[in-house]
């Protein structure tokens, strides 16, 4: 089997584009392991779906066109939680929520608080504790 | 031995040594503390937080014809005018009109006074709305239009409670989440958060008063300002730890200062999941190293300073007094503390990382000549203890 990667997709549906099984399709028909963050999927609303999906990069390149036939934006980069950098006054009020640690202090000298969006599976719970409303969902 | 004068001068010809209340004790470590007695001048402490006793007096200026405001609003945020025609007073947790509150609870709490504040400061253009009865001398009834700072004849920060000398590590005994002003609190004591800047807290530097008393000159928020009075609810009284280090709140100040000349990143809108909005502030105290004890003081180190960890699920609300026990600052800012054999994770609501940034730049102010320290024209009372709300029949 060739190397494995993990890649995290959002995916934006417009209205009623929803009654295909997808995450069905991406793991039988491509082989992937998916891993759902956030879900919105009312059929007649515009809804999204917020994955990490690992398999084989050409495997992963084929399920994102098949994804794409379905008039389906698929945002391969986006972040689904931002944190406002000139907002933070680094209190730490939402280090003791993060479940991951994707928000930290970096070092307790200077309590920075530091945001790595790579270990973000955005629980949304920054964006509710944050008392400076720095915390964002994108969508 | 050094006076407020000699102090100065050496301030006025640019030779002043400062340092901050963060560097300090590895200095005197170092130099020992006579040495560094003679050779320090000023030691900054700073601290950055809500500090949701704090607000503004505007003056508008008069329209043409005149109003004599009965009620107004500047954002939709409510403002007291039971002042002069066109003073108002703007309240850091005012909430905005229709605000629906904690009727969905928790209410978000988006906007409030603390962030009409915020935007004043940021030169935001804002809109003011008010109402009269209308009298002979002022016969407008209504007004609504839009200013800057810059349109305003004062904006004058008028704080009545600032840096509490020393402050709770609030938790939650209780099953459910609960959300305070201390932030939100999960169940079963899973998380603490405190709010204090420990070691580089103003009070917790001078903790009997020496230096800081009415009069003295304070960096708020980046303009020049001075403490006015004791805050509300100073209780000098408070029990202390042999240093000085007060074990519960203790000592407060009330704070003011021009807010044309304030930096806006440290006037800050606070919003408060299921309580409410506040205000968050940076204030900087420059301290006069007027003697060996008055430096040994500003030695003191996050070890040393405890602060009381209480229930807000039950034991704060019901004002019962108890106490869980108490931890360092030290420990809280490892961001981890352990209390009867269980972790606790720690957060917090004060931002240390910004009260180290206000202290060096005081520092830097003062070492340019730019800040130089006041004495004291009256000092904090140390005998006072906090009242309570006693709920009395009507006298006879
Ligand atoms: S709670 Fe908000 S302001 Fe405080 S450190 Fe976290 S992101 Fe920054
Ligand atoms: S959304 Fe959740 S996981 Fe992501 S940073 Fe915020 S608290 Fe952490």
């Amino acid at each position: 089997m060739s190397d494995t990667v993990t890649q995290k997709l959002m995916l934006f549906f417009p209205r009623c584009e929803c009654e295909k099984p997808i995450i069905y399709h991406l793991v039988k028909d491509y082989d992937l392991i998916v891993n759902v963050y956030r879900a919105k999927v009312t059929p007649e609303e515009e809804g999204y779906l917020v994955l990490d999906v690992t398999g084989a990069e050409t495997d992963i390149a084929r399920a994102i066109a098949f994804v794409r036939t379905f008039n389906v934006t698929v945002n391969t980069t986006g972040k689904g939680v931002i944190r406002d950098d000139h907002r933070c006054t680094h209190c730490g009020a939402c280090v003791g929520h993060c479940p991951t640690g994707a928000l930290h202090i970096k070092d307790p000298a200077t309590r920075q608080v530091v945001y790595n969006e790579a270990e973000c599976i955005e629980c949304l719970k920054c964006i509710k504790v944050c008392p400076y409303n720095a915390c964002a969902s994108t969508f | 031995m050094k006076t407020y004068e000699q102090i100065n001068d050496r301030i006025a010809s640019g030779k002043a040594v400062v340092l901050t209340a963060d560097e300090i004790m590895d200095y005197v470590d170092k130099k020992g503390l006579a040495a560094a007695a003679e050779e320090v001048d000023v030691v900054t402490t700073a601290t950055f937080g809500p500090m949701c006793s704090s607000g503004c007096v505007l003056n508008f200026g008069h329209s043409k014809p005149k109003i004599r405001m009965s009620e107004a609003w500047v954002q939709d945020v409510g403002v007291y005018t039971g002042l002069a025609a066109v003073d108002v007073y703007l309240g850091a947790t005012q909430l905005r009109h229709g605000d629906p509150a904690n009727m969905y609870h928790p209410g978000e709490f988006r906007y409030g006074g603390g962030h009409v504040i915020e935007d004043l400061v940021a030169g935001k253009s804002l809109q003011l709305f008010a109402l009269s009865y209308g009298t002979d001398c002022y016969p407008l009834r209504e007004i609504r239009t839009w200013f800057t700072i810059n349109d305003l004849n004062q904006a004058i920060m008028l704080n009545p409670r600032n840096c509490y000398q020393n402050y709770n590590v609030a938790v939650n005994d209780s099953d459910k989440t609960i959300y305070t002003y201390m932030g939100t609190l999960e169940p079963r004591r899973k998380n603490a958060n405190y709010c204090s800047a420990g070691q580089l807290s103003p009070l917790l530097n001078d903790p009997f008063y020496e230096t800081i008393g009415i009069g003295t000159r304070v960096w708020l928020a980046g303009a020049h300002g001075h403490v006015y009075a004791e805050g509300t609810q100073h209780a000098g009284a408070e029990e202390r730890t042999p240093d000085g280090v007060p074990t519960g709140g203790a000592g407060t100040l009330a704070l003011t200062a021009d807010m044309k000349h304030m930096d806006p990143e440290f006037v800050r809108g606070v919003s408060l999941r299921g309580y409410g909005v506040s205000l968050a502030l940076g204030v900087g105290i420059p301290i006069p190293i007027l003697n060996e004890t008055v430096l040994k003081r500003t030695c003191v180190r996050d070890r040393d300073i405890l602060a009381p960890v209480v229930d807000y699920g039950h034991e704060y609300p019901q004002k019962t007094g108890k106490i869980v026990t108490r931890v360092s600052y030290a420990q809280l800012r490892t961001g981890e503390i352990e209390i009867e054999g269980a972790k606790i994770t720690v957060g917090s609501m004060s931002s240390y990382h910004k009260a180290l940034k206000i202290a060096n730049l005081l520092a830097d102010e003062i070492r340019r000549g730019d800040f130089l320290l006041s004495r004291p024209l009256a000092y904090l009372p140390k005998d006072t203890a906090m009242k309570s709300l006693i709920k009395k029949e009507e006298p006879k």
